[in-house]
This record gives structure tokens, sequence and C-alpha cells, in this order.
């Protein structure tokens, strides 16, 4: 189809060549590939020390290391999985390749400000990176840094906070940017409610980086100044009150949940229609459940307290906000099936990610709520249960759904098709894997297993034994799936402009897209599902 | 979304900004001197009542916000409403324990 | 040469603009909407040892400050107005007047601090940490939260800075003046955070 020559995004646009060309570009997909580029070695990262842990969890007692060293390993796994991978990942990455498109825009509504970001975004990435090498070791408080261990530690937190302090930084411009963008550049004609869901999706993420940031901003802040200038605001010998910072904690932290799985919904919601050639069932539904989720995200942050000593009062009310916002998720997943029901469905790989990310989501969400009311989560706080309801939201929800979104744009994003045999066989693997790892940890939770341990006891080790062999199972996957795609780069064969039949404007421009995306700015009369 | 320039600005008087100040300050002088009338409970919530009222002030007119988008005004009483939630959740653990 | 082409087309969005600058404010505004959490949380606990705390704050120097920001904000306020008619000699002026108005403000700041320091009344000294809980916190609080409030009011100062700069080379000019607006907007912040900083640290009774 690309018979009109024209000059893609990937080819060298300016005065400089090579990577400098890159660094300096202000173009929306190319800095959306250098914060893939970049999440990708974190993401590496971070699962080579989650399975250093899974390794030391194989056998009971000291296997690999000693505590010290398994504290600091499960704080910086946390730290690059956090605040670098998956609160970043899909907003920063596919918002930034898909969202202008996907608006009719032409770029975001201040280029030089979101390549600054990207920038913000590295120097934090490097500065928390340091922490683990510089200092007095690795910071060992988890990657919540709860007061007051934290201002007493003589790790290196104050590194490791200051590294969370800029990379918020980051995220809040790449929110406004968001903000601003999706109010003041959609294509003539797309009004609010012609607008693909995924820009939907996040224009709420938007809305919670942009003012739930700036509290986890000032509680930092606030322990900087604890360390430096024994300033006692958490420091209950200098009249602080620790269970001050958990709050302020969790009124960053727990909206910050919603910042991963919203976009992932988001993405989930494009690709479902796509593959199932059909309109997607209630639509306004599911935009303004994102907006629901976002504000209700904001209220329900002391679920994460519940045994801390907050009062009973409190605790009641959270518990019945974390009812609450189950709904518009639950909304969101009937739509979902709904928009399946009838539909002419093709089993690509995209879609495969896309069912085990609703499979996994349902379960860590389920789990979430019997973890949201009171009695039950006294019972499983702080153990192997935890660990595993956050990873099927975070990896089994947000990781697939950055998966399937990778897949579903990415003879987009290059202009290449990747093998898709050996892309189904990988997300087989992954899917099996993942089960494996995580699963096992709920029952080991219900057993009494404490998470944050470098040691068990030897009742456990079978459940551990399984999860570890998981971790292995769902290393292979990604390995083979990243190679898969890094092959499929380099020499793939060309790619339609259209492989999957989609509808949104994305699928409308010549892949890889060219520099200004569209040549004439488009006019948008129908809607974004626009099917049978 | 045509034309996005020069939308029918508003010029506010030089008059009318010194009138916004002599308010202010009056209002921060009250302020000073209900200190000293000892009203106990009830000084804080006169404080922060009047320094309310200048924060309105300030934001209609000094920050345009009387003169702008219905947008920004309706941003401007979302982001209070988000941050009064924050202080009464935080509350509903403070007053009761 | 495509790159010339771009910046020609570059269409101007002043309203887009003032968003971007409005929901800074937003984000800038819950930055301190923490502190304030934190002050409110800690007056509830230690309402006693507030209230003698304040009593050790200058007023007289916090009014005054409070007199300097309202006016600078006028003046500001009054530059855009000036642009606005055409005038940018005065406009100019009045930025200028408000970069100094915010120097009056730092020089007050740095006797009424220059006297706690020389009371000892600093966190973390020997003093300070013998006090009661309620009143290490209060002046913990007193330090960190108008020192951070001093910073943006550094931070506004290079902005009108370069405001006034932009407006001597007529980058920003009668028909074009949304950034010196955007810079008005950043000073206002600093006010109205001012605004409620005086009333709960000084005058909390």
């Amino acid at each position: 189809m690309t018979t009109i020559p024209y000059k893609s995004y990937l080819e060298p646009q300016g005065k400089y060549t090579g990577l400098l060309d890159w660094l300096t570009s202000t173009d929306h997909k190319r800095i959306g590939l250098m914060y893939m580029y970049a999440i990708g070695i974190f993401f590496i990262i971070g699962v080579l020390l989650g399975l250093l842990m899974r390794i030391e969890l194989f056998k009971p007692g000291e296997t690999i290391m000693g505590p010290q060293t398994y504290n600091g390993i499960f704080t910086v796994h946390g730290v690059i999985m956090i605040f670098m991978v998956v609160i970043p990942g899909l907003s920063a990455v596919f918002g930034n390749l898909f969202m202008p498109i996907q608006i009719g825009a032409k770029d975001v509504a201040f280029p030089k400000l979101n390549l600054l970001s990207w920038y913000i975004f590295m120097a934090g990435a490097i500065l928390a990176v340091l922490s683990q090498f510089t200092g007095n070791g690795p910071p060992d408080t988890g990657w919540t840094f709860y007061a007051p261990y934290s201002t007493q530690t003589g790790t290196n937190v104050l590194m490791a906070v200051t590294a969370a302090f800029v990379l918020g930084f980051s995220s809040i411009l790449t929110g406004l940017n968001f903000i601003v963008t999706i109010h003041r550049m959609r294509a003539p004609g797309m009004t609010w409610f012609k607008m693909p869901l995924f820009p939907w999706a996040l224009y709420s993420t938007a809305w919670i980086q942009l003012l739930a940031t700036p509290i986890v901003g000032i509680t930092l802040l606030m322990l900087i100044a604890e360390r430096v200038f024994k300033i006692g605001f958490f420091d209950p010998a200098l009249g602080g009150d620790p269970i001050l910072f958990q709050h302020l904690f969790w009124i960053y932290s727990h909206p910050a949940v919603y910042v991963m799985i919203l976009p992932a919904m988001g993405v989930i919601t494009e690709i479902i229609p796509t593959f199932c050639q059909r309109r997607i069932f209630g639509y306004k539904a599911i935009a303004l459940s994102s907006i629901a989720i976002a504000g209700v995200g904001y209220l329900v942050w002391g679920h994460h307290m519940y045994t801390s000593g907050m009062s009973f009062t409190a605790r009641w009310i959270f518990s019945f906000l974390t009812f609450i916002v189950a709904v518009p998720s639950a909304i969101k997943v009937f739509n979902w099936v709904a928009t399946m029901y009838k539909g002419s469905i093709a089993l690509k790989t995209p879609f495969l990610y896309a069912l085990a990310f609703i499979f996994l989501f349902m379960i860590g969400g389920l789990t979430g709520l019997s973890l949201g009311s009171l009695a039950t989560d006294v019972y499983v706080h702080d153990t192997a249960y935890v660990v595993a309801h956050f990873h099927y939201i975070i990896f089994g929800g947000m990781g697939f759904a950055f998966f399937a979104a990778l897949h579903y744009w990415f003879p987009k994003m290059y202009g290449k098709m990747y093998n898709q045999k050996i892309a189904d066989i990988a997300w087989l693997i992954l899917f099996f894997g993942f089960n494996m790892l995580y699963f096992p940890q709920f029952v080991l939770g219900l057993q009494g297993l404490p998470r944050r341990y470098y040691d068990y006891m030897p009742q456990f080790e079978t459940g551990e034994v399984l999860s570890t062999i998981g971790g292995f199972v769902l290393f292979i996957g990604i390995i083979m799936m990243i190679t898969n795609l890094i092959i499929a780069a380099r020499n793939g064969p060309q790619a339609p402009d259209n492989p999957w039949g989609g509808k949104t404007l994305e699928w409308t421009i010549p892949s890889p897209p060219p520099m200004e995306n569209f040549d004439t700015p488009p006019v948008v009369s129908k809607e974004p599902y626009d099917y049978e | 979304m045509s034309n996005h320039k020069a939308e029918h600005q508003h010029i506010t008087d030089y008059w009318v900004y010194g009138l916004i100040l002599v308010i202010l300050l009056a209002l921060t002088f009250i302020t000073v001197y209900m200190v000293h009338l000892e009203l106990a409970a009830w000084s804080v919530a006169i404080a922060l009542g009047i320094a309310s009222v200048k924060a309105t002030i300030v934001l209609a007119y000094f920050m345009h916000l009387k003169f702008d988008n219905m947008l920004f005004k309706i941003l401007v009483v979302a982001v209070v409403m988000l941050f009064v939630s924050f202080i009464l959740l935080t509350f509903a653990d403070y007053l009761y324990r | 040469m495509s790159d010339v082409a771009i910046k020609h087309d570059e269409h101007r969005d002043d309203l887009g603009a003032k968003l971007g600058m409005w929901l800074f404010i937003f984000t800038e505004l819950l930055l301190f909407g923490g502190l304030f959490l934190v002050y409110a949380v800690y007056r509830d606990i230690y309402a006693e040892d507030f209230h003698l705390g304040a009593l050790q704050l200058n007023v007289t120097l916090g009014t005054l400050n409070t007199v300097v920001l309202l006016i600078s904000s006028m003046t500001v306020a009054m530059s855009i107005t000036a642009i606005q008619r055409g005038n940018k000699k005065l406009s100019m002026q009045l930025v200028l007047l408000t970069v100094l108005l915010a120097c009056v403000f730092l020089v007050n700041k740095y006797f009424e601090w220059g006297a706690k320091f020389e009371h000892d009344l600093y966190p973390g000294s020997d003093l300070v940490l013998q006090f009661k809980r309620g009143s290490i916190i209060f002046f913990g609080l007193y330090f960190f939260m108008t020192g951070l409030h001093m910073f943006h009011v550094v931070i506004g100062m290079v902005v009108l800075m370069v405001m006034w700069f932009k407006l001597k080379n007529t980058t920003i000019n009668k028909d074009d003046n949304v950034l010196l607006e955007n810079g008005g907007l950043y000073w206002h912040l600093v006010d109205l955070i001012w605004i409620f900083l005086f009333p709960l640290l000084y005058l909390v009774t």
C-alpha cells in the first residue's frame, strides 16, 4: 500500500545524525520509543533482581545471600519496578507513541516539555540505580520508605528517595502535557465522546499523575528534611507521627496503582473490538468508569493501613470506599466480555494477551477485595498473599497489557511484522510461568508465610520451590518474546498499514508513521469503533 | 478549535487592581487585629475564613479566573474539593483514635 | 529545512498554554497542600504547643511581608494590563517593581530567620531539642514551610526577570502576552500560599 514515498519518523530527521538525532528529537513517537528502550532495560534489571530473590527462596535458610542483601534486593526491585517501569510504562511509552495519533494531532501540546520529561526520567532512574552502589549499601526499607525506619537506617535511603522525587516530577510533566493535548489538540469533529478509549484512559491517568504525585513529592522532601535537618516530622521522639507518613505516602501511592492499571485497561479496550470486529459495548460506560476510578481511587488509600493503628472509624470508611472502587472496574470487565459476545474473534497474539489480562486482572482484583475487607486483611496482612495479589494486578494486569500493546502496535511502530507463531508460544510460556510463580504465593500467604524474609519455615518449601520454578519459566517466556520482537524489528517482513483491521486513526496512516503523522489533518465524523 | 488566539481578551482597569489591593490589605489587618480579641476556639476558624476570602479574591481578580474560561473555574473547584477530602479522610483517623 | 516549515505551521494556542500553567499551579497547590495537611494534624495533636510557638514569631515582620507580597501581586497584575494596552515601558517597570518587592520580602525574611538563629531557635539546635515535642514540630514546620515558600519566591523572581527580558526584546507584546500572564499566575501562586501560611504560623492562638 505504501507506494507514495514519505519520510518515516524512524529515518534521520534533523541536523544531527545517529543517537544525537534521537536525543534531541521532540517527536512524540521517538520520545515514546526512547522511553520504551529505557524502561525495557530497567524491566530486565528488575526481573533479574526478582529471580535472585526466587533463587534465595528455593531452599529454607541462607541459599545465596544473607538477610541484609535480601532486604536491599527487594527494595531495589520494588523501586525500579514501581517508579521506573510500571508507573511510566504504558502512558509514557504507548501514550506518547499513539495518543496524539489516535486523537488526530501532529504531536503533544508541549513537545519540548515532553523531551524534558524524558531527561528528568533518565536522571531519576540513574540516581535510583546509583543508590545501589554508593553510600553505605543499598536502601533496605522496601519501596515504601516507611518512617521512622527510613529516617534512621544507615543505608543509602537519601539517594533513593531523591530518585523517587525526581521520577515523580517527570510523571507530573507527562500528565500535564497529556491533559492539555487531549483538551486542545483533538482533530476537528472529534468530540469527547468520539475519542477512542485509550486516550480516555490516559486522560484519567494524567489527572492522577498530576494531582497525586505532588503529595508524595512533599512527603519525600519531608523525609529528606528529617534526615538532613532533624525536623521530626515522623519521628515519635521529636513529636512526629509515623502513621502520618503512611497516610501521605498512600495518598499518592494508592492512586498510583491506577496510574498503572488505567492505561492498561485502555489498551485492552482498544484490542478487544479490533480482534472481535465488533463495536465496543458500552462506550460511554467505559469512558466514564475511567474517570470514576480515577476519582474514587484518590479516596481509598487507607486500606493499606488497616493494621497500622488507624482509628476504627477511618478503617470502615476506607473499606467501604474500597468496595465502591471495584464497581467501575467490574463495569469495564463486563463490557469487554459483552463486546466479544457474537463477535468474529481472531485469536491473534495481542488478543491472547488481552484475554490473559482479563483472567489475571480478575484474580488480582477479587483477591484485592478480600484484602479490602477489614477482617480478612488482618489475617493476611504482610503475608505472601499480598505479594501474590499485587503481582497479579501489576504484572498480570499492567505487565500483560504492556505486552498486549507491544504486539498490537508493533507493526505500526516499526513497519515490520513479528513471527506470530513464536509470539503465541512465548505467550503460553509466559502465562503458565506467571501463574506457577504467583499462584502458590496465595496459598503460602493463607498458610501464614510472611513477606520480605530471606528465610522460611520448612513446611512452606513445596510452594516456594514451585514458585521459583515458575519464575524461571516466566523468565524464559520473557526472553523468547523479546528476542522474537528484536529479530522482527531488525529483519522482519514488511507489515501492512492495517494488519488487524483496526478502525482508530493510527491504522489510517502508513507504517511506520510519517514524521508529522498526517499529510492532511484528519476530520472525524464517525465513532471510533465503527464496525458492522 | 479554529482560532485560539486573542480570545476576546478581557483587560482589567488599573483602578480595579488598586481597589482589590485595598480590600486585601483591610482583610489582613482585620485578621491581625482579631488575634488580640482572644476569641479562643473561634480565632482559627475566623483566621482561616478570612484567608479563604482573600484567596478567592486573588484567584478571581489577580489570577483572572472571573473572566477566564469556565473550564478553569471547574478545575479549581475540583482541586479544592479533592484537597478537602484528603483532609477529611485523614481526620477520620485522627479525630477518632 | 522541514524544521522551519514546522515552526511556521505551529499554531499558537493561548488557552492551551494557560491550561498548562493552571495544571502546574495545581501541582504546586497540592505540594503545599500536603504540608498543610501535616500542619493540621499536628496542630490538632499539639494545640497548646503551637500556640506557645506562634507567640515566639514576629507578627510585625510577618504582617509587613504579607503587605509586601500583596502589593507585588497587584503590580504584576497591572503589568499585564499595561502590555495589553501596548504600554511596554510601564509594563517593564511594573515587573521590575515586583522583583524589587520580592527582594524586600527576602530581606525581611533574612532578618526574621536571623533573629531565630541568634536565639538558637532552629530545627535540631540543642535548645529546641529540649522543648516539648509539639514545639519541636512547630519550629520544624515553621522553617520547612517558610523555607519552601522562600524557595518559590526565588524561583518567581527568576521567572519575572525572564519576563522582563522578554518584554524588552518584544517577545511579549501587545498581541502575544500569554507568557506574561502565566508568569504572573506563578507569582500570584506564591502570594496565595502566603495568604494561608501567615495566619496559620503567626496567628494561631
